[in-house]
């Protein structure tokens, strides 16, 4: 055994031992993943945790979003992960959250305000348990840029029209401005769902099992399809990356590229930072079809670990940060669309929004109400995020010319059905 | 022109041949295709946000020209614009409603001018936004991140010269049973790249209570087959009449090998000094796998926690990158000769 | 020699000398118990003890999970599932078909690998072996020009790939240059065959330098007197490059073979942040394959992660046994 192993392992007893806390506090430690200043927020908010609460020392771990989707779920299962983690795949790690009912004051507060969104942190057949709640709310739907429109002096559609008649102005406006994307959607299965229901599209079957690829479905697949063909959509989107992986059009949309993009509500606070006055954008409510005018409703939620040793102390840390003061002046200063049902209903006021930021925030929290229940539905379903991946990776495939567009939906429904089936062993 | 000095180095000067030129050509090529790259990056990263979408992008990075002018608050963009008598005139927006600009002379701030987009381009001027660099550096605990970095590289670094070179001198002095079984399963582990088996050496590293502990990082590549390969290799050139008259003069065998083989193993120990620096100094996934609490963040992980789900900061995301890069080519560019030299010199053998 | 007694009188500091000194003691009481002839297991054990806990446990747990199923973490809440997964990988109507098989992406995942490595390795030989004939020549700025090639070599994969990909976005560098031409901007990465193009490009113009300097290395090895005999038999200098050269540079060729063969297969983060793996799968590498099953689809499938990493495993271990025959071979003759 040489001198240097013998330091190094001495240096590693030393290591876990200074690691157990030497004060009488609680730590807590936050995982968190920012998108935009919600960060800031945060710790702005804990300051003021912190000052009155002196015998809990809130550790925030910013990671990038990676670290969030690929390990995290690896390090809850093993015991290792943090107290409190903002997560988006809620279904999914549903089994390793924490009931805070039991520490909580006033569950009451948290089943008013929370409601619906505490069904997605729970697992099959579990009703009562408080696991969370949503940092931010999110709808999918469109932003236009109005100022192209106007340059080609075309009219906008209405609020009730189809993904048809907005192809079809779309594309009659990016030939007549020379942009390249008249439409651009994210490179996203939870982006597709929305316009699928719209369609009619009802993604389970009557057991309440997956079954994805039906009349619906195809319809918007066909029509996705036939616009990357006929050029109302570009190929860099869908066609230049492989499997699951996210690809946004924002880059595009800020710089004037894009006609119409389909993304939702957390795009905000980004293109009232950047685009400025460059032109004018609105977001516009979700195209119609047989099957409504849906988007997809989503968003991150804090969710708080059950392999945590200090569960008061979380539940103190979560119960003041999802109380409503300090949600709406987070939810004030990240312009997020709120997930706290009190909040929505009394409005947030956004005091560093502009004016177009403000109204399309307005357009997105209508657009909730538009929502249609096997929306909720199906983003509550513990195994949506599989869905999501499947169908994103092998539309992507048909787009890019890989594979004929009906493999394409066979290979959805095998995917789907072999890795819920893996999932469930 | 003489055979020995087209195929190898040619001493004196004589007249350019055209196979000279066309070396020099190559050459030149190369630092262009090899440099500039690295030096677009640099350039980017201090270009702000907006500036990274300009299309074509400016090879400095610009800003547009501000001015303050009276009755106004804020600072006003200055464009140039083309008038409708043809003349072009220097006017700061105010505002824009559809696609008209409500513009004003900065010298006549009272009368507003109504301009259509098309008429004016924005005036340029060169600035470097160094805020990609101050903001995340600001935000994040950067001293902290660099010295755990640090740590990381120079400890790891130590115990794969020590292992390693104890594990290639017994390989290589010694003649013993179970010597080649040894050297098959250390240059088998050579194929296989940590990415497979993330999930196993994460339990281990449980196991052992080791997660978001720095070591979880240092130790499961402490020992590199490259490593052992590399000083093996060297070590086998070693006259072995040394260790022979050593073992006369009894000494140990651990006093052979510190005293007599690791000295002079030193230009390969160098080698791997300089590989295993930059290999620690750029991991990220296995350090990403480990390490979810901020204080046990490296550089690599840290600064690349302004990565969200749904959009990338181009401009904090390059100007990071070239954070992370700035020390391991500073330390390139202070050693290089002597790194080049040593690679030159060991690699093979 | 001159170089190791400079090395032995500058690099013995103190605490060095002081802990030689410190630990010949235990290790001399070693040696006394077990014997000299046994020695070197002592001076294998700390190497052997790490390998064992991070590559060789490890794999015996990845050996495991490929027999189980489910999406549980520990080996021991696994549920046995014999050989299902790799019937799942084997399950096709024709290996050379991917699409004919049930898990498609994997085979997508073996054809590309195969192509980028051939093409790539073939290439990086080529390019490599050429810079390091023209370093050989007299040149000015010799020591400057070889640590320009060499610079890349420090750099992270995915800095690497991120500097590329800014490069060659739509509205990046390259299509700058290009409209400035007078051309049209490409979109590279929706392009199949542009796409493995820059993956191979990319990974080339990284790790070129590394292997020149070996090239290199064995051209100044060469002894200069051969050429000056061969000039005397009238030899031209292409065929002097075939007859002379290439025999004597060929050990060092074999090293970045098999060097760039090894890499060339586990090739994933480099390609995986230029492309993503698409368009469609066309750059889709096998080491990403299993990465994603692993965890990017969320689906946590380290059964069928596990069954693909020993498949590959398997295959990487036949090279090196061929890598080693070869050697053996070579040093025999």
């Amino acid at each position: 055994m040489s001198w240097r192993r013998a330091l190094a392992i001495a240096s590693i007893c030393c290591t876990t031992v200074f690691a157990v806390p030497a004060l009488a506090e609680s730590t807590v430690h936050i995982a968190w993943y920012s998108d935009g200043n919600e960060g800031e927020v945060l710790l702005d908010l804990l300051k003021r945790f912190q000052a009155s609460n002196a015998d809990i020392k809130v550790v925030v771990d910013q990671m990038p979003f990676k670290a969030i989707s690929e390990t995290l779920p690896v390090q809850v299962a093993s015991g290792q992960g943090p107290d409190i983690a903002r997560v988006t795949d809620l279904g999914g790690l549903a089994r390793y959250a924490l009931d805070l009912r039991p520490y909580l004051k006033d569950p009451a507060y948290w089943e008013t305000n929370f409601g619906p969104f505490l069904e997605w942190m729970r697992v099959d057949g579990d009703t009562r348990s408080i696991p969370g709640f949503m940092t931010q709310l999110t709808v999918t739907g469109p932003f236009v840029n109005k100022t192209l429109f106007e340059q080609a002096g075309i009219a906008m559609p209405g609020p009730k029209a189809t993904w048809d008649d907005w192809a079809k102005a779309t594309k009659a406006v990016a030939d007549k401005v020379g942009a390249p994307f008249p439409i651009a959607f994210d490179r996203s299965g939870h982006r597709v769902f929305g316009p699928v229901i719209s369609q009619g599209g009802k993604v389970f079957d009557a057991k309440g099992e997956p079954a994805v690829t039906d009349d619906g479905f195809k319809a918007m697949a066909q029509k996705l399809y036939d616009w990357h063909k006929s050029g109302v959509m570009g190929k860099e989107l869908w066609g230049s990356v492989s499997g699951a992986t996210y690809r946004g059009a924002n880059d595009e949309f800020k710089n004037g590229q894009v006609v119409l993009y389909m993304s939702g509500s957390w795009q905000i606070a980004q293109f009232d930072k950047t685009i400025g006055d460059a032109f004018d954008w609105v977001a516009v409510p979700n195209p119609c079809g047989p099957g409504g005018c849906s988007g997809m409703p989503g968003g991150a939620g804090l969710v708080a670990i059950k392999s945590t040793k200090e569960p008061k102390a979380v539940a103190r840390v979560m119960e003041y940060l999802a109380s409503e003061d300090v949600l709406r002046e987070f939810y004030g200063r990240s312009l997020f669309v709120p997930g706290h049902l009190g909040l929505s209903a009394k409005g947030v006021d956004y005091p560093t929004a502009s004016p177009l930021a403000k109204e399309a925030l307005g357009v997105y929290s209508k657009g909730v109400t538009s929502v249609e229940p096997l929306a909720y539905r199906l983003q509550g379903y513990p195994h949506s995020r599989i869905m999501f991946n499947v169908v994103i990776s092998r539309l992507g495939q048909a787009i890019s010319g890989e594979i004929p567009l009906d493999q394409a939906y066979k290979r959805i429904d095998d995917d789907i059905s072999q890795q819920i089936a893996e999932r469930k062993k | 022109m003489s055979l020995r000095s087209a195929l190898t180095l040619r001493r004196g000067g004589h007249r350019l041949h055209w196979t000279d030129v066309a070396s020099y050509a190559y050459l030149a090529l190369g630092v262009v295709l090899m440099f500039g790259p690295v030096l677009w990056l640099g350039l980017s990263s201090f270009k702000t946000q907006a500036a990274l979408l300009e299309f074509p992008p400016s090879l400095l990075p610009t800003s547009q020209k501000q001015v303050s002018v009276p009755g106004f608050d804020t600072p006003l963009p200055l464009f140039s614009v083309t008038m409708d008598d043809g003349s072009t005139r220097v006017l700061a927006q105010v505002r824009r409603v559809g696609l008209q600009a409500q513009m004003v002379d900065p010298a006549d701030p009272g009368k507003t001018i109504r301009v259509a987009l098309d008429k004016r381009t924005p005036l340029r001027e060169t600035a470097f936004a160094f805020s990609n660099y101050t903001e995340p550096l600001r935000q994040f605990d950067f001293l902290l991140y660099l010295k755990n970095s640090l740590f990381v590289t120079i400890v790891a670094t130590l115990i794969t010269l020590l292992i390693n070179s104890m594990a290639a001198y017994a390989l290589s002095i010694y003649q013993f049973p179970g010597r080649n079984v040894a050297m098959v399963g250390i240059i088998s582990t050579l194929m296989i790249p940590i990415t497979i088996i993330l999930v196993p050496v994460y339990l281990v590293i449980t196991w052992f209570g080791l997660v978001n502990s720095l070591w979880a990082v240092i130790l499961p590549g402490a020992a590199t087959p490259t490593g052992v390969f590399l000083l093996r290799q060297y070590m086998l050139t070693l006259p072995r009449d040394l260790i022979e008259a050593a073992r006369m003069d009894k000494a140990s065998e651990w006093q052979i090998y510190a005293r007599i083989v690791l000295p002079l193993t030193l230009p390969a120990l160098a080698v791997l000094a300089i590989f295993s620096v930059m290999w620690r100094w750029n991991e990220f996934l296995w350090p990403l796998a480990v390490l979810s609490k901020s204080q046990s963040y490296t550089l690599q992980i840290g600064l690349n926690a302004f990565q969200g789900e749904l959009q990338t900061q181009w401009n904090y995301l390059l100007a990071m990158t070239v954070v992370t890069m700035l020390p391991i080519t500073l330390v390139f560019v202070f050693l290089q000769r002597f790194i080049v030299a040593g690679i030159a010199n060991t690699g093979v053998k | 020699m001159r170089q190791s007694d400079a090395a032995r009188r500058t690099t013995r500091p103190d605490p060095w000398a002081a802990a030689v000194r410190l630990l010949d003691l235990p290790m001399r009481a070693v040696q006394r118990l077990i014997g000299e002839r046994r020695m070197p297991y002592v001076f294998l054990l700390p190497n052997v003890v790490f390998f064992a806990l991070f590559v060789f446990v490890p794999l015996g747990i990845s050996f495991w999970f490929s027999f189980t199923g489910g999406s549980a973490l520990f080996p021991s809440q696994r549920p046995y599932v014999g050989l299902q997964q790799y019937g799942y990988l084997f399950d096709c109507g024709s290996v050379l078909d991917p699409s004919s098989c049930r898990e498609d992406h994997f085979w997508r995942g073996v054809h590309n690998t195969a192509f980028f490595v051939v093409v790539q390795v073939t290439l990086m030989v080529l390019f490599s072996l050429v810079t390091a004939l023209v370093l050989n020549r007299p040149i000015r700025g010799r020591a400057f020009f070889r640590a320009v090639y060499f610079f890349p070599v420090l750099l992270s994969p995915v800095v690497v790939a991120l500097i590329w990909k800014w490069i060659l976005q739509r509205d990046g560098l390259l299509n700058a240059a290009i409209t400035t031409l007078g051309g049209q901007k490409i979109i590279f990465f929706i392009d199949p065959s542009w796409a493995m193009f820059w993956a191979i490009f990319v990974s080339i113009w990284a790790h070129m330098g590394f292997y020149t300097l070996i090239l290199l290395a064995g051209l100044q090895a060469i002894p200069g007197d051969l050429y000056e005999a061969a000039e005397m038999d009238g030899t031209r200098p292409l065929r002097a490059l075939l007859r002379i050269t290439l025999p004597l540079l060929w050990p060092n060729m074999i090293v970045v073979i098999v060097l760039a063969l090894i890499r060339g297969v586990q090739t994933f983060d480099e390609v995986f942040v230029l492309t993503g793996g698409g368009p469609g799968t066309a750059t889709l590498m096998i080491v990403q394959y299993i990465y994603e099953t692993a965890f990017a689809n969320q689906s946590q499938n380290f059964g069928l992660a596990s069954a693909a990493s020993i498949v590959l495993g398997v295959v990487l271990f036949v090279l090196t046994l061929a890598q080693l025959a070869f050697n053996r071979k070579r040093d025999a003759t």
